[in-house]
């Protein structure tokens, strides 16, 4: 089959590999049909997640049609139409007993490794390194689904694959971030990145009922998307963040803070910028938390900072100062989707909700590549790419 | 692992330490006086030799003196007092009259010197020995390797599981296969470097619900002991399992340090060995991914194969 490899930093590859098998009792193969291009494939295009190996499928939004099943899969047939949780989860263990599926305690074989990044491993994920199970990913013809039981949710509506592709990741998760911010009446939700995340926590936060949300951004034809999902815009190449808040709150700030950028943010202050990227590129941090520190000292009094923007490892001068003499909560978490994908899907069904909204390339999978560059950096207004096999 | 310590060997390895400050600084500072007492102020290469071999005595004092993980410098002591020796023995043989005796009686104070070294180091290591060892009697590459994990199912049903031996090689990816019958056990394992071993073991504790401990007969060419305890986690998270191995390796430490090498820590082998357990008991199976097919292993972690399918 074709799939798109991460041949080193900054090259990905369509290559021909060989067809994915069954190696678990509780396996699918899904015969992939979309597949789409997320904010953190960058972070392991741009060589900043540990444990790449050349020739690793990247992937993990993806759907498509099911082409074999194991023997303990009862739930799906050859043919069903899936979309697949980024997450690998085993639907047992204490974690998924929780729901906290992305920290499934069975799902990653090189749990080893993640500990000792980490001190504790988290889940398998889809195409994301070898210390999260070194698992292919989805930006291909077709992919083996572990746990097919437990994670894809069958769509028999007959929606249309974009309306329902980004239930695998940036729905659930930009659902979550809102989610983690306990939204009350009256509550102003600051948003940082304006992407799909981004956006997609915007419209969460106004349906779980924010009087205001904030999208902080400096690309104004995404601020202009997060313009279409309701949001009030700041542009930080324009005014500064922390002072236009202040303002638009009549000092208090704003009452949660979603960060939705993570570990490569840009910085309007260019010394700063600087100083992180330099620390970075020699690796002696892996994170550039500029997003982080800013939402941080902007959030007001008691509020919560949830984090579902991706970090990988360490980073420097955190204001551990500023948050815990305010009483500050902070909310983090790879997104647990198989919480999310019932309830979410019934929204999309009933309307609510459109994500195909952010989607502005469709391209097929041959050219991924292109795709990549697109997004990585911002050109022809690229928001989000869908590739399709 | 907990590491005690034998006070003697600690004091004598702090008194070589102190003893090789005051000649090495001696040695260093004035070199001439030290050349003439010694008998070899006559040789302009013996004088230069002088201070190189106090700045070797300053370097072992303070390996010594510092951490308590004296072996090395006392290895390298004794390496530097048979170097003296040597050049001591020649010297003595070129010369003649006050000056040889001077030599021999310097050789003398350092074949007591290297006596005591000899000492420290026997006793360091017999004190290690007992840190690795534990109990009495036992000699070098006896490993104790302990593990632990907590599995979300009932206690009874965890120890059943183990209860039955046959089961292991569902998730000890080193053992071929295990045959039981009555309390007795005959293991076929894959050693390093992929050597088949086999042995018999009998379950010398069987406690239900409680412990398992096993034991090889003592013909034994990997002599080995193992035991297992099951407890209720706290608040109904499941069982908490605690492994305990002991293993004689033929070739003892060497062939530890060669397993190491290989990737086969065996602390982590018997944690991968948990955790598959774990994965059998609440998923069914050892779960796979294409970058470890075989499932949770510390040497595939370390070379994974690249995350695209298995051809």
């Amino acid at each position: 089959m074709k799939a798109n490899c991460w041949m080193g930093r900054n090259t990905v590859e369509v290559r021909e590999t060989p067809d994915p098998k069954i190696l678990n009792s509780r396996d699918a193969i899904v015969r992939i049909t979309s597949t789409a291009i997320c904010g953190s494939d960058l972070h392991l295009l741009d060589g900043y997640v540990p444990t790449m190996k050349k020739g690793d499928v990247l992937g993990h939004e993806f759907m498509g049609e099911v082409v074999d099943v194991g023997p303990s899969v009862p739930n799906l047939r050859i043919g069903d139409r899936v979309v697949v949780p980024f997450p690998i989860a085993c639907g047992y263990c204490t974690a998924c007993a929780h729901e906290m599926f992305s920290l499934c305690e069975n799902s990653n074989p090189n749990a080893g490794l993640a500990e000792r990044f980490m001190g504790h491993s988290p889940a398998g994920v889809f195409g994301f390194s070898h210390m999260l199970g070194g698992y292919p990913g989805g930006q291909a013809e077709y992919a083996r689904v572990p746990f097919a039981d437990v994670g894809p949710i069958k769509i028999d509506n007959g929606l249309p694959d974009e309306k329902v592709l980004f239930l695998s990741d940036i729905l659930p998760t930009g659902w979550m971030g809102a989610e983690m911010c306990d939204i009350k009446p009256g509550d102003v939700i600051a948003v940082w990145g304006a992407g799909p995340v981004g956006q997609f926590a915007v419209a969460s936060a106004y349906l779980m009922g924010a009087h205001r949300v904030i999208a902080i951004d400096r690309f104004p034809y995404r601020l202009e998307i997060a313009e279409r999902a309701g949001a009030e815009t700041i542009n930080y190449e324009e005014v500064d963040v922390q002072e236009a808040l202040l303002d638009m709150t009549a000092g208090r700030g704003p009452d949660a803070c979603i960060d939705a950028v993570g570990m490569e943010a840009h910085y309007p202050n260019p010394a700063m910028y600087a100083y992180d990227r330099t620390k970075q590129a020699a690796r002696m941090e892996t994170d550039r938390p500029y997003v982080l520190r800013e939402a941080i000292m902007a959030c007001r009094n008691g509020g919560i900072v949830s984090v579902i923007g991706v970090y990988a490892g360490f980073l420097d001068k955190f204001p551990m100062g500023s948050l815990m003499n305010r009483s500050l909560t902070l909310r983090t978490g790879q997104c647990h989707v198989q919480r999310y994908l019932r309830p979410l899907l019934r929204r999309i069904e009933n309307g609510e909700i459109d994500p195909s909204f952010v989607i502005t390339h469709r391209l097929p999978l041959s050219d991924a590549a292109r795709g990549y560059d697109l997004f990585k950096n911002k050109l022809d207004g690229c928001n989000k790419v869908v590739l399709s096999a | 692992m907990s590491d005690t310590h034998d006070p003697m060997a600690d004091r004598l390895a702090h008194m070589l330490g102190w003893a090789g400050v005051a000649l090495g600084a001696m040695q260093v500072a004035a070199p001439r006086v030290v050349a003439r007492v010694i008998g070899v102020d006559d040789s302009p290469a013996a004088r230069a030799t002088v201070p190189l071999a106090g700045m070797r005595n300053l370097l072992h004092a303070e390996t010594l003196l510092r951490g308590r993980k004296h072996s090395v410098g006392l290895w390298s002591r004794l390496a530097g007092d048979a170097a003296d020796v040597t050049s001591l023995s020649a010297a003595m043989a070129r010369r003649t009259g006050k000056r040889r005796r001077r030599v021999a009686a310097v050789t003398g104070v350092v074949l007591a010197v290297t006596a005591a070294d000899v000492y420290a180091v026997l006793r360091a290591r017999r004190s290690r020995q007992r840190v690795a060892g534990k109990e009495q009697g036992e000699a070098r590459g006896v490993m104790s390797v302990r593990a632990a994990i907590t599995v979300r199912r009932p206690r009874p049903e965890v120890y059943e599981f183990w209860h039955d031996f046959e089961n292991f090689p569902r998730f000890m990816v080193h053992v071929d296969s295990v045959d039981m019958s009555d309390g007795q056990t005959h293991w076929r394992v894959r050693g390093p470097a992929g050597r088949a071993v086999e042995w018999d073991a009998a379950i010398v504790e069987d406690r239900r619900d409680e412990l398992i401990a096993w034991s090889s007969s003592k013909s034994s060419l990997v002599p080995n002991s193992g035991s297992v305890r099951f407890d209720d986690a706290p608040g109904g998270r499941g069982t908490e399992v605690r492994v305990n191995l002991r293993y004689h390796l033929p070739g003892g430490r060497m062939a530890a340090a060669i397993a190491r090498l290989l990737g086969e820590h065996p602390d982590q082998q018997v944690q991968d060995d948990l955790r598959r357990f774990k994965q059998v008991m609440e998923t069914g199976e050892v779960v796979r991914s294409e970058g470890s097919p075989e499932g949770t292993r510390a040497l595939r972690q370390a070379l994974q194969r690249r995350a695209q399918p298995v051809a």
